[in-house]
Parts: C-alpha cells; structure tokens; sequence
C-alpha cells in the first residue's frame, strides 16, 4: 500500500503494463504523468521508448504508428491537449489501435481554466474510443491495466481512455494497493496483433483511400465492436476480481435497490454523493447512486436495470451540449424510459458542496419540468 | 550506376499519365528494399495508391492523416528500434503541402529529436490532390486555383519557401534535393539517407502534369528544364557541409521552364525578367 495520487497510480499501472513505446506532452493537470513516466524510464524501471513530441497532435500520431507496428502503447493528456489530438483520435480507433490513453479531466477554453469537469473526453465520444471513468486513484490504477486487456482483445481492437477527475483525483493523495510485476504479467499477457501491423515480412497497406462501397463497413465493424465490448468488460472485470479482490463493472450500484431516488453521475463526485447518501439513508430517505464507470461503450442495459423502480432519478453532468444540456442526461433519455430531471454543474472546478448533493435530491423530487437544464453551484447575480 | 531490378511500388496506381510523384516513390523504394515501412501524408500519392482494397505499396505502408507523417513515423521508428529492428528503413513520402504547410511542425519536431527516418518530400509546388491550390512551395508567378492570375494578380506572389534549408538549420545530418528526372542523383541521394545514423531529409523536385499544364510525355523533360535552367538546384548538405551535386554545362534562360508551363503562361516579361535575375542570383551564389 502506498499513498499516491490517481497520476502516480496511472504511471505505475503503465510501469506494470510494459507498454514499448510511451509519446506524451505535457498539461496541468495530467503533466506529473508525463513525469513520472520519464522518469521511469530514465532510471530503467521502465524498458520503453520515451518520445518527447513537440505536441500532443503528434502524441496521438507517434503513437498510432508504434502501436500499427503491434507494440503496447500508452500516452496520456487532458483538455486542449485531447482537442488537439481530436482529429487522429477517429484515425487511432479507425485503424483499430488498442492505445490506452490516461485523460486528467480538465475544462476547455475559453475562457482559459485548468480546473476539472469532464468537457474535455465527452466532447471525444465519438471517435470510437472506449471511455472509462474512475473514482479514486486505486480504480485509475487498476483500470489502466483492465483497458489494455480489454482494448486488445481481438473481439474489440479499440482503444480506451481512462479518465481521472483533474485536481480531485490527479492531485490528491490516496492510499493506493499496487499490485506486483508477476501479478500483472499473469492477468495481462504481452500484445501480439494478429490482424493489422507493420513489418517487413508481412507487407500490408494501413489507412488506405475507400470509396463509398467500403467505408460503411468499416464504420459498422467499429460499432459491433463497441458493443462487443461490454460483455468482454465484464469478463475482464471478473479475471480482474479473482487476480487482485477488487470488483468492478460497467456501472457501480450503490444503494439502489429499494431507492426512491437514484442519483446517476461519473468520477470523483461519487465520492461526495457516497457521503449525502449515508447521511440521508440515516435520517430515513432511500436515495442511491448509480456510479457510471463505462461511458463508452454506453452501458444502457445496466443504467436501465438499476434504476427502473426509482421514482425518479438526478443525473450529474460535469459537461454541457449547449442547446440540449448534459450528455449523459440526454443519452440516458433518448435510451430509456426514466422520470429524469439533469444537472449541470462543477464546470471549470466549481466547487460541489454537500448541500449542493442534497439540493439536487430536493429539485429532483419537487421538480415538474423534466426538460429543464438545472444550474447548480451558479451565482445567479453574476451572470 | 546499377540500379535494382525489383519494384516495391506496383503498376496500376490511378495517377494521372505522366505523374512524378510515383516516379519518385518507385525509384525510392528500389533503393531502400523490402527491409522498409512507408508512412504516407494525405496527398496525391496517397491517395492514387491505395484505392482499398487494393495497394501499389509492396513493402509495409501506413497512412494516418495530411500533417502529421513525421510523427507517425517517430511512433514506427522507435516501436521498431523496442523490437530490435532498427535496420528496418523508416521512409516518409509527404507532399510539399503535408510538408511546407500543414505539416511543418510535426516535421520539425521529428527532425529535432533524431529519429532515423528519410523524409522524403515529393514537392509538386501545390496541393495537387485537392486541386491545385497553393502550398508555401508555389514559385513565385504561378498561377493556382487559390492564387490565380487576374486583373489585380500576376499569380503567386511569394517566392519558394526553403524547407531545405530549415532542415538543414535544424542540424539534420544529412540533407538534400533531388529531382525525379535526375534518377541517378536521386537513388544515390536516398541511398546516403538511408546509410546515416539519424534522420535525413531529401526534397524532391516532381513535375506534375495536371497542376503545371504539360502534355503528360514531357513530365522528365519539365524536371530536367527545372534543373538546367537553374529553377531548382541540386545539391546536398552532410553533417553541414554544402555540395552541389550537378552543374549544368551551360545554364538555360529561365523562359524555356517558363514558357513550356500553363502556370506561368500568364506572366508579364516583366514579372520572367523578376524570375531570371532571382535564378541568377541563386545561381551566381552557388557558381553555376
Ligand atoms: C487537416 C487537413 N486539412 C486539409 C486536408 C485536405 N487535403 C488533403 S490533401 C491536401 C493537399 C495535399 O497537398 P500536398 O501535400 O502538396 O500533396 P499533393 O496532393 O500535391 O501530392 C489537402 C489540402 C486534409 N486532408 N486534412
Ligand atoms: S495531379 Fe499531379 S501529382 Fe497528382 S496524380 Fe496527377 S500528376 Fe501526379
Ligand atoms: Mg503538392
């Protein structure tokens, strides 16, 4: 047991999980990766090849040619630096790179802020990449290890994102339980692509010209994949319970059984929800938590199952889609039929109180209008 | 000079008749063996080689996007060198825009850490695959479709800009341009490239019949105007050290690469003259 932040607990998943090749550039608030990752290397902990790229543009890139090449690769970024690589983040997944890529979640500019919400990797949904969501710096450390498994099996061939809330996570220490080299070399076997690599012997062509006879059908392979993959997540998650004794899912239910409200939410704000609702559960009312850990692929059937006999359920967006409001709010409607009310708040590191939880409890219950985007945490006088 | 038999860039390519570009990649790849990955920028190149599901490359080939080459092949590069296959030849064929414009950062970053890589940039003087628009290797006086001639224009009005040269600033042991209607000249140039223990970088002078308007059998003929002309030298800098690597006996007016283009036809003899004193400059410099 040590006790590190959620960026020291990715760094020595990626020392464990030997990735070959490592390009990353700095950005507050995921740079002590980039740091620890050197340092690794410079003192030989870790056998890989360290790229030092003058932006996180050729990060991505540098790292969807080493891994074309059939090594494991790792790099990690937050923010602008993930709007930058937006573009080869499509190309990555296109070519079915299994990359694992730590996200220090961060706000977008403008205006400029280095503080947390979650803008940054949802604006990435798209692109095909898998996104997983952690709570503490122990679930970065192990989700790291479970990405690269999930993410090179050859049913899923994507690559994942692991996303650490900035600050609250990314900085914050927390007794981590590392596992040992033997252990990990056990769960996580080296990577041998089977399919697509670059090597003389094998000569074949990557990222070719398509017409419109082929492209479709890349693009559909992509989507079987995705969801594909939440059945190999939960295998994974199993090997992953009886290796090291600590379970996960694609959701995590907390208290959701018998509650009459349930609220819904990714990342380190659980944490605090955790705490409201052991409080609230004392004084009588049945609230719970249904803690997303997979955003893509989107775990609807799992959402759905856990909250269906709630009377109503809150769901918490560190994001905004403007003109239509949270995302995961608005994923969750458009797949399920749920009395939903959602909440936008903590963007750019505002501050998320406990009364703030409880507020959104007591909106939820007392609310009529279901398509409303609530506003939490915001100083009215000031907008 | 003895050049190799065996091809690495197939037939039946979509290129338009006559095109430079895959002259090029093919008399590259003759030099550099099966032992090779190719990284493609988004280009002509690109594009007219490798109409899924078919390809022209028979060594290992990777695209990913139009600026971004010199890092996919930093990725290839090292993944290689971490499997122990660091005599695998890393080559990059980049367009003067992937090049010049778009990709001028990823290049730069590239070259400054090291990599053993051959950038080679086939330098057709404008984004061809989307049409012919200018790229920051535009002549100075060519027309394009987003510098055209006009009432208020006489075509480009910027000279070349000397990616060469910025190479060559940035320390890169060896650097070099070539034409594709210099074969010899060319194939030895990648040779040293692919001999060096860092990264080499060789700009390569490729006429293109549809961009420049030239009846497509006279593609060697425009390179070789180009080069005796004075319009584009050939020469290469090793650790530093600038050679010219042909001089041609008697140099050609200007006019004769000038007139024999579309993209020039529209020149005043004002704006030849402009071109004829700048050549001559350049050339007076280097004593050709
Ligand atoms: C980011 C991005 N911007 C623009 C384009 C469109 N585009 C594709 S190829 C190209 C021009 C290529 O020019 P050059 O590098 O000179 O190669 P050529 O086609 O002349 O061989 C452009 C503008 C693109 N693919 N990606
Ligand atoms: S436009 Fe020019 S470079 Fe492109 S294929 Fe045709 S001749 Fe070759
Ligand atoms: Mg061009």
């Amino acid at each position: 047991m040590k006790v590190i932040t959620a960026n020291r607990a990715i760094a020595e998943a990626v020392k464990l999980s030997k990735p070959k090749v490592v390009p990353v550039y700095p950005i507050t608030p995921q740079t002590t990766i980039s740091e620890y990752l050197a340092t690794f290397v410079a003192n030989g902990d870790l056998p890989a090849e360290y790229i030092r790229v003058e932006s996180e543009h050729s990060a991505i890139s540098a790292a969807v040619g080493a891994s074309g090449t059939g090594v494991r690769v790792f790099t990690a970024t937050s923010s602008q630096g993930l709007a930058l690589m937006h573009e080869i983040l499509f190309a990555a997944a296109g070519l079915r790179n299994p990359i694992v890529m730590g996200n220090a979640n961060r706000a977008l500019s403008a205006p400029l802020s280095i503080w947390n919400d979650q803008q940054d990797s949802i604006s990435q949904r798209d692109t095909g990449w898998m996104q997983f969501f952690a709570e503490s710096a122990q679930e970065a450390l192990d989700l790291v290890l479970q990405a690269y498994k999930i993410s090179e099996n050859e049913n899923v061939l994507l690559p994942s994102m692991v996303c650490v809330d900035g600050y609250y996570l990314t900085h914050t220490v927390e007794p981590v339980d590392i596992p040992t080299q033997e252990e990990v070399d056990e769960f996580l076997p080296p990577y041998r692509p089977k399919h697509a690599y670059l090597d003389p012997k094998d000569p074949m062509s990557l990222g070719t010209f398509t017409d419109p006879n082929y492209y479709m059908e890349a693009r559909y392979d992509m989507e079987v994949a995705m969801e594909g993959a939440k059945n190999i997540i939960r295998t994974v998650n199993k090997e992953f319970e009886e290796k090291f004794g600590r379970k996960y899912d694609l959701v995590e239910n907390y208290m959701c059984d018998d509650a009459e409200i349930i609220l819904v939410a990714m990342g380190s704000i659980c944490g605090t929800i955790k705490a409201v609702i052991d409080n609230m559960r004392k004084e009588g009312h049945k609230i719970g938590l249904l803690r997303v850990i997979a955003f893509r692929p989107f775990p609807k059937e799992d959402i759905y199952s856990t909250v269906k006999n709630a009377d109503r359920i809150a769901v918490l967006d560190k994001n905004i889609s403007f003109g239509i409001g949270g995302v995961l709010f608005n994923e969750i409607k458009a797949k399920m039929d749920v009395d939903a009310r959602g909440f936008i708040l903590g963007l750019g590191g505002r501050d998320v109180s406990n009364d703030d939880i409880r507020n959104i409890i007591k909106i939820t219950k007392e609310s009529t209008e279901s398509d409303k985007i609530n506003w939490i945490g915001l100083k009215e006088e000031e907008v | 000079m003895e050049i190799p038999e065996q091809e690495f860039l197939a037939a039946g390519h979509r290129g338009c008749a006559g095109c430079g570009a895959t002259i090029g990649a093919r008399l590259a790849l003759k030099m550099l063996g099966e032992n090779t990955v190719a990284v493609s920028a988004t280009g002509c190149l690109e594009v007219i080689t490798t109409p899924y599901p078919e390809t022209s490359w028979k060594v290992p080939w990777i695209h990913v996007a139009f600026e971004n080459s010199a890092a996919v092949a930093s990725g290839v590069e090292r993944a290689l060198k971490s499997q122990g296959k660091d005599d695998v030849n890393v080559v990059v064929f980049a367009g003067d825009g992937g090049t010049a414009d778009i990709g001028l950062q990823s290049l730069s970053g590239a070259m400054e850490r090291g990599h053993r890589i051959i950038y080679i940039c086939y330098d057709n003087e404008a984004y061809m695959n989307t049409g012919v628009q200018r790229s920051g290797a535009t002549p100075y006086g060519a027309s394009t479709t987003t510098s055209p001639h006009g009432k208020e224009s006489f075509g480009e009005d910027k000279p070349k800009k000397n990616i060469p040269m910025i190479m060559a600033a940035h320390g890169v042991p060896y650097v070099a341009t070539a034409s594709i209607s210099y074969p010899e000249d060319f194939m030895k140039k990648v040779k040293k490239a692919a001999e060096m223990e860092g990264p080499a970088y060789i700009h390569l002078h490729q006429p293109c019949t549809t961009g420049w308007g030239y009846d497509p059998s006279k593609t060697i003929e425009m390179g070789r105007l180009a080069v005796d002309t004075g319009a584009w030298i050939l020469y290469e800098i090793v650790d530093g050290e600038f050679k010219v690597t042909y001089r041609p006996l008697q140099r050609k007016p200007v006019n004769e690469y000038l007139n024999a283009q579309k993209r020039f036809k529209h020149l005043a003899d004002e704006e030849k003259e402009k071109i004829q004193n700048y050549v001559n400059q350049v050339c007076a410099e280097l004593k050709i």
